[in-house]
């Protein structure tokens, strides 16, 4: 049997009984739980503001001359600036690595908390200020950023776009940028030092190590980014030349900058929810993870190839190197495909439960599976000319975006919602939210594709009515507006679960990893006990010692361990 | 930490090999540069990894057949409940808005993070809350 | 496939499996017609011989992305309804089978490579420049119009849709307001390899025509270069895909290509203007129809002519 220990973490002293209360607990708090929630929170914030602001475009476009909004020219393009920008920057990004990240990582190894608590505390403040920051936008006497979420020089420089809100819309993006990549040394450190006894590297969560992964992208792709805006900003208050042909300086510059960021970061917001696709499919089959190492490996490897890519957006300007960005964006497909090859092999001969966690995982598959392949045709550099800056694009993001941030995002969410409460979720609710989801997802996008091979651009508040384009954008808001209701679902869902709780116990769906040997909420300092470590599903092993993962060195029914050692006493005594 | 280091390296000479050739295929410099910072970003620490992994002894979390029993102790210093990286961060928040609404949000927001690092290095220190 | 164990090898393969060669058939065919008969998935066929090389590339690249995506997808449809939990018996918990792992590593590597191929031979073929063109046009994006510059020839068009003088609506018709016209027109001939200079003034702007399946950016302190060769001859709205400010979803033009013999008769005519204020010209032009003639509207606005 297993052997439980204690693991002890240096307390200061008894801050259970003397510690600050309310407000001021909260604002103290360096708790990775804490802290993960907090992102959760905030993220989902700008994620339904962001989501608003996606309903009012999709209603200007109801008609080629502004719909039932009639929005200015100026208002609608700071919606589309803002609605990416909050997405991608203080959504997307934040909810995985800060919020499920914070708090589930350090549970996952075995850990009492983050490597660093008061830095993932800074971080934390570092992302709500820029938060505010880039909200602040709104207010100014100019109004928003209004350049698009990439804010191209020289339309981001100051003649061309003066005022407040894109000095804000920059240092915004300063400060979460720090604070992410102070979340990275984190999270990689956490993972390099803090793994309980036994749990090597290959024997890590595929959360863990998608974050690990994810950890070092961030540490390649964020300086570039602070660096591109921090000349920006010079170039627009410093009297600077950077990005301005006028004294000598390179526009083309800015998108190599920012796209060696903008690259990395799309999987800087893909591989985590890959990872959570991972840790849930494994548990709702229950079986192991089909060909876990190859897991690894593609992960590594469409990380590092994603970090090769970052002038496939650039295919149209003349001035990059058209084959060799062509060759490395077709060949991220291939680990991806990998992956997609073991979630299936993960899936065969299992016996899958279809709760609400592993239907939102369902509705990623198939969502990444059009959108990646989608991808690879704009890998190809004639095709990309075809399409590029128009509706296939964008349908193209959407698709892979909504399919890993919201199916697989939600699912997570659905997933861990117990550990973070104690609570359940109601499965009926659940379901609701994702059919609506679902039906609305491909409603909005699958227009969009046609839109933009019929040559609709992105990023325009007007249309001209005589090209028949309306119809289609007709269907794609009401798609948009199926998705708005579905997430009402999920509100009251978490309402009710609030009002007329449900305990969840440790580990309501029977998980692997060692989150799930933790109480739900867990307690202070995560871990009362650990069991034995022998595998990449320690939780699973605990409670079902007969069915342990089939080694070629097993005699096929799993039944009995390869031995490791002998009489070391490494798995205790044996009851 | 053999694997940490390994993996470390890995990126370094991952994207070495990737960097000479979009170099000697395009001699384009911006791209060159920021691939060949990041062959950096693997080979510094890998290096460090790789050198410290061969001179040390296997830790537990090392070692497949490690009990748990090996864990047992102090594993570290978490600092439970601060105020220091509130105040940092209100302090670098004002200090940025500072750039935008006037120079005199400087004055405050530098104040607060001097007193942030202060205070954080007195409680790092004496290992107090507050 | 087995062999057929009656018969003629032929006439008993089709009767025995007809609905696997009817696939391959299909499959085959548009690779074996040369793609002229191919259906565009929802693209366009294209109005240039750069077009139509884009064209074989998407409909072949759909092609695969179909085969890929029909084979995963009813992966993962079999195995979510196949193996639907049926009792609490815990199944068997393999995790690795390294001949499939390999192969299908290995398979969509090779598959990468052959789109890559293909994509570098059109690839080529798209952004070939000939080397004597025989019309050479410097177009300048501005915020929020176009500048068609005729070089040598002393003619130059300039115009921005919400402020055209000469606005041309969607079939050459009069159009109104602003925002159904077509902007400045591109001037081109038929048939013949035109060759573009691309520039910005300012920011970056996108010159996109649709049916030419094509786009490139217009950036300041870059010069662009590209061949169009237009073989049917007709009138092609295009407007700004690169996001530049304010009035970027109206800044329309439109190219018009135009027999070489009716072409020369427009040059000459632009030639021959004076500098004086704008006036309007109508030239009669030919939409890609056979026999019937339609009259096309060519827009002409400032007129300047070119130092």
């Amino acid at each position: 049997m297993t052997v439980l220990a204690e693991r002890h973490a240096v307390h200061e002293h008894a801050e259970h009984h003397e510690g600050p209360t309310g407000l001021l607990k909260w604002m103290t708090s360096t708790d990775h739980k804490v802290i993960g929630m907090n992102y959760m929170y905030t993220s989902l914030v700008m994620f339904f503001l962001a989501g608003l602001m996606a309903l009012a475009i999709r209603l200007q476009l109801t008609s080629g001359t502004g719909g039932v909004l009639g929005l200015s020219n100026q208002q609608f393009d700071e919606l589309f600036t803002m609605h990416g920008s909050l997405m991608l920057y203080l959504f997307a990004g934040p909810f995985a690595f800060g919020g499920l990240a914070n708090f589930i990582v350090p549970l996952q190894v075995g850990a009492p908390d983050m490597a660093f608590p008061r830095l993932n505390a800074l971080s934390y403040w570092l992302y709500l200020s820029g938060s505010i920051t880039m909200v602040l936008g709104f207010l100014s006497a100019g109004g928003a950023a209004a350049f698009g979420w990439v804010g191209y020089a020289p339309l981001s420089e100051a003649t061309f776009s003066p005022g407040a809100g894109p000095d804000l819309w920059i240092l915004a993006i300063a400060l979460t940028g720090f604070s992410a990549i102070f979340t990275a040394v984190n999270l990689v450190t956490t993972i390099f030092y803090l793994r309980s006894p036994g749990l090597t590297m290959f024997r890590l969560p595929l959360f863990t190590w998608a974050m690990l992964v994810t950890a070092i992208l961030i540490l390649i792709a964020f300086p570039i980014l602070t660096a591109a805006m921090v000349m920006l900003f010079s170039d627009r208050h410093f009297q600077t030349h950077i990005y301005t042909v006028v004294g000598g300086g390179v526009p083309v510059l800015y998108q190599n900058l920012f796209w060696f960021f903008g690259h990395p970061e799309v999987y800087i917001l893909a591989l985590p929810y890959f990872g959570i696709v991972s840790e849930i499919i494994p548990v709702f089959s229950r079986k192991p993870m089909f060909g876990y190492k190859g897991m690894v490996f593609a992960t590594m490897a469409i990380a590092a190839l994603s970090t090769g890519v970052w002038a496939h957006h650039m295919f149209t300007t003349g001035t990059v190197l058209l084959p060799f960005f062509s060759l490395l964006s077709l060949l991220i497909a291939v680990p991806t495909g990998i992956k997609f090859f073991n979630w299936i092999g993960t899936m065969w001969r299992g016996q899958i439960s279809f709760k609400v966690p592993m239907l939102f995982c369902v509705g990623f598959l198939f969502a990444f599976l059009m959108g990646g392949l989608t991808g690879v045709m704009l890998a190809s550099p004639p095709i990309d000319f075809a399409t590029h800056d128009t509706y296939f694009v964008v349908a193209h993001f959407h698709q892979v975006l909504v399919g890993t941030a919201v199916f697989a995002g939600f699912a997570g969410f659905y997933y861990w919602y117990p550990k973070f409460t104690g609570r359940m979720l109601r499965e009926g609710l659940g379901q609701w939210h994702f059919w609506l989801m679902f039906v609305g997802f491909w409603v909005t996008f699958m227009p969009q594709y046609k839109l933009g091979l019929e040559g609709m651009p992105r990023r325009v508040a007007t249309y001209v009515p005589g090209l028949d384009w309306q119809n289609l954008n007709i269907v794609s808001t009401v798609g948009a507006f199926v998705i708005a209701i579905s997430f009402v679902f999920l509100l009251v869902n978490v309402w009710v679960s609030w009002r007329k709780p449900v305990p969840a116990g440790d580990n309501p769906w029977d998980g692997h990893t060692l989150e799930w040997f933790a109480s739900s909420p867990p307690s202070h300092h995560n871990f009362e006990r650990l069991p034995s470590v022998r595998s990449e599903r320690p939780v699973w092993d605990f409670h079902h010692p007969d069915d342990l993962v089939i080694t070629h060195s097993t005699n096929g029914n799993g039944k009995h361990r390869h031995p490791v050692t002998v009489g070391s006493g490494s798995d205790g005594g044996h009851e | 930490m053999r694997i940490e280091a390994l993996f470390l390296i890995g990126i370094a000479i991952f994207f070495g090999i990737v960097g000479a050739v979009y170099w000697f295929w395009s001699y384009e410099q911006g791209g060159t540069v920021m691939l060949a910072g990041t062959t950096l970003l693997g080979l510094l620490p890998g290096s460090y990894y790789l050198w410290w992994s061969r001179r040390m002894k296997p830790r537990p979390e090392d070692r497949t057949d490690a009990s748990i029993e090996e864990g047992h102790g102090v594993i570290g210093s978490f600092p439970n409940s601060s105020i220091w990286p509130f105040v940092l961060g209100m302090g670098l928040f004002l200090v940025v808005l500072s750039l935008v609404f006037g120079l005199w949000l400087l004055a405050p927001g530098a104040a607060l993070v001097v007193s942030a690092l202060i205070g954080v290095t007195v409680e790092s220190r004496r290992g107090g809350t507050i | 496939m087995n062999a057929p164990t009656t018969g003629s090898t032929g006439a008993a393969a089709l009767k025995r499996y007809p609905r696997r060669l009817a696939l391959a058939a299909a499959v085959a065919l548009p690779f074996v017609l040369g793609g002229c008969q191919l259906p565009t998935f929802w693209g366009y066929r294209g109005s240039t011989a750069q077009a139509h090389d884009e064209f074989r590339l998407w409909s072949g690249t759909f092609i695969a992305a179909i085969v890929v995506g029909v084979i995963t997808g009813f992966l993962i449809i079999w195995s979510i309804v196949r193996y639907r939990r049926r009792s609490d018996d815990v199944p068997r918990q393999f995790q690795y089978h390294f001949g499939l792992e390999v192969a299908y590593t290995v398979i969509p590597v090779i598959i990468v490579l052959i789109l890559f191929g293909f994509t570098v031979v059109t690839e080529n073929a798209v952004d070939d420049v000939a080397p004597h063109p025989a019309v050479s046009v410097d177009v300048n994006a501005f915020q929020w119009g176009w500048q068609f510059t005729y070089a040598g020839k002393g003619v130059s068009i300039e115009g921005e849709t919400l402020n055209d003088p000469d606005p041309v609506g969607l079939n050459g018709a009069a159009c109104a307001p602003a925002d159904h016209c077509l902007g400045p027109g591109l001037v081109v001939p038929a048939g013949k390899t035109v060759r573009i200079y691309l520039r910005s003034k300012d920011t970056i702007h996108g010159f996109y025509v649709p049916q030419f399946n094509f786009s490139r950016y217009a950036q300041p302190g870059v010069l662009n270069k590209f061949d169009l060769t237009v073989q049917h001859s007709g009138i092609y709205r295009a407007q700004c895909t690169q996001f530049c400010g304010l009035y970027h979803s109206e800044m329309f033009f439109h190219v018009v290509a135009l027999p070489p013999s009716q072409f020369q008769a427009w040059l000459s005519t632009e030639q021959s203007a004076t500098t004086a204020a704008a006036r309007s010209s109508s030239v009669s032009g030919q939409a890609a129809t056979g026999a019937t003639a339609a009259t096309g509207h060519i827009s002409t606005s400032t007129r300047k002519a070119a130092a």
